[in-house]
């Protein structure tokens, strides 16, 4: 009886973005945009071929600030509507943001080696991105420490929506603090024999950022309509005795 | 009942019953005093003994052992809250929940301004620095600094202190967030104590009045959402 008062929010809410098939669109794209990257542009003059790493670098980057986009609109949504699907998008893109902070970091690093001669330094953009990694690993932490998801969902909303306001104070203040980091890397700033390959690839990332929180989101709903499953039958068992 | 029916009645309620607690428990102000000074004093022995040195790094010394002591003060604003229920009697009582943050704001702000007259001073003995002919400006760094840290800081102690693992759950919260407050404060002060030569002492200053404008009304904006029992 109950349990019909829940439908299995899964299968009720399956979007067509969580079928397999993106997934393998994600994958096919991803490795074309790499080859293309790989093979059809000429070796930098200078870096020779460590210049590859911006194929993954840039477009981690710009799908990594496009999840923490994804954050904050879903949190203030939260906060207006209540509705959890909100809060469970905002997790996933949470989760998948900041894999790809973490990758930014460590590609930047692998690069910044050979190039400027350390693997860190204490630029504007390396700097915030580190703080900005730092700010949803805690975001992440506090979800993971809170228990009762109606105030899992409010609290990391609100952590969220600060996140997001603070990015642009915290590069503002690093930039005037130090800097160093060359001219960030658009399709406008790098050859055009560079370009499509950091585009494509952008776009790959891009599907695959989208296979990642749109799975990330089922799996999350799915917990959700599990551990609802189970707190009636503890509430029909608890009944049954009485 | 009438007179304390305006917003600005209740947040000075709320700030003077803060107060009056923190005041009854002397032991806590003096420890977190006490830790505060310790810092500047670890940090001396981890600097050397070189005066150069320790004049150079000063001002971002001074504002960690800050951070580090103020942090100690918010878990415990809410720490009383949650004894015996108060926090849901306090919710139960008529106005809104923006008063109740700003009291504790409020409450919160005295009692890191007065570890700072303890540990300022302090610092200025140990790190050998020279009273500014800016002092005025450095005034201005000191207050804003502490507005913006007090503000998340005891908004995020709200969540924070009510989670598992809070000890470490609230510097992890908070610390990320306040990189634009521990740069603006710190590198502000030091140019002010050099006597501002590049005259960027400004732009700092405006960096933190920018930080309080926007995180102080976020929060009173927000809180509401993370305060309900």
């Amino acid at each position: 009886m109950t349990a019909r008062a829940y439908p299995s929010a899964v299968a009720a809410r399956r979007s067509p973005l969580s079928w397999p098939a993106l997934g393998w669109i994600a994958l096919v794209a991803l490795i074309a945009a790499q080859l293309f990257g790989l093979l059809a542009s000429p070796p930098e003059r200078d870096m020779r071929h460590l210049q590859k790493i911006m194929y993954v670098h840039v477009p981690a980057a710009w799908n990594a600030f496009i999840s923490f986009f994804i954050v904050f609109v879903a949190s203030v949504r939260y906060l207006w509507t209540r509705e959890e699907r909100h809060d469970l998008l905002a997790a996933s893109a949470a989760e998948v943001g900041t894999v790809l902070t973490g990758l930014t970091l460590m590609l930047g690093s692998i690069w910044g080696r050979p190039t400027w001669g350390v693997w860190w330094t204490w630029d504007a953009r390396l700097t915030s991105t580190a703080v900005l990694f730092m700010i949803f690993v805690s975001y992440l932490a506090l979800r993971a420490f809170t228990d009762d998801p109606e105030r899992r969902a409010r609290w990391s909303a609100a952590v969220g929506i600060f996140g997001a306001l603070n990015v642009p104070i915290v590069y503002m203040s690093v930039r005037w603090w130090n800097t160093l980091h060359q001219i960030q890397s658009s399709p406008s700033t790098v050859d055009p024999s560079y370009a499509w390959g950091l585009r494509l690839n952008a776009i790959a990332v891009l599907l695959l950022l989208i296979y990642f929180v749109a799975k990330r989101y089922e799996i999350a709903r799915a917990e959700r309509d599990s551990e609802i499953r189970r707190e009636e039958r503890a509430l029909r068992q608890e009944g049954g005795h009485a | 009942m009438n007179t304390s029916s305006r917003p600005w009645d209740r947040v000075r309620a709320i700030a003077a019953k803060d107060l009056t607690a923190e005041r009854r428990a002397k032991a806590n102000i003096v420890s977190v005093t006490s830790f505060g000074a310790l810092t500047l004093l670890v940090f001396g022995f981890a600097v050397g003994p070189d005066s150069a040195t320790l004049r150079a790094t000063a001002a971002g010394i001074l504002w960690l052992a800050v951070l580090f002591s103020g942090v100690l003060v918010f878990h415990r604003s809410y720490q009383l809250e949650l004894e015996g229920g108060a926090l849901e009697a306090l919710l139960l009582y008529p106005g809104e929940r923006w008063e109740i943050f700003a009291g504790k704001v409020l409450a919160n702000l005295s009692v890191v301004f007065l570890v700072e007259l303890i540990v300022i001073p302090l610092a200025v003995v140990f790190y050998g620095i020279p009273v500014p002919s800016h002092w005025l400006a450095l005034l201005a760094v000191v207050v804003l600094g502490t507005i913006g840290f007090v503000t998340l800081g005891t908004f995020y102690a709200a969540m924070a202190s009510r989670a598992r693992s809070r000890e470490v759950l609230l510097p992890l919260l908070l610390f990320p967030m306040l990189v634009p407050v521990l740069l603006a404060a710190s590198e502000g002060s030091a140019a002010l104590l050099a006597g501002d030569p590049m005259g960027d002492a400004g732009a700092w200053l405006r960096l933190l009045i920018a930080f309080d404008v926007i995180f102080v009304l976020a929060s009173l904006l927000i809180f509401q959402h993370i305060i309900e029992a």
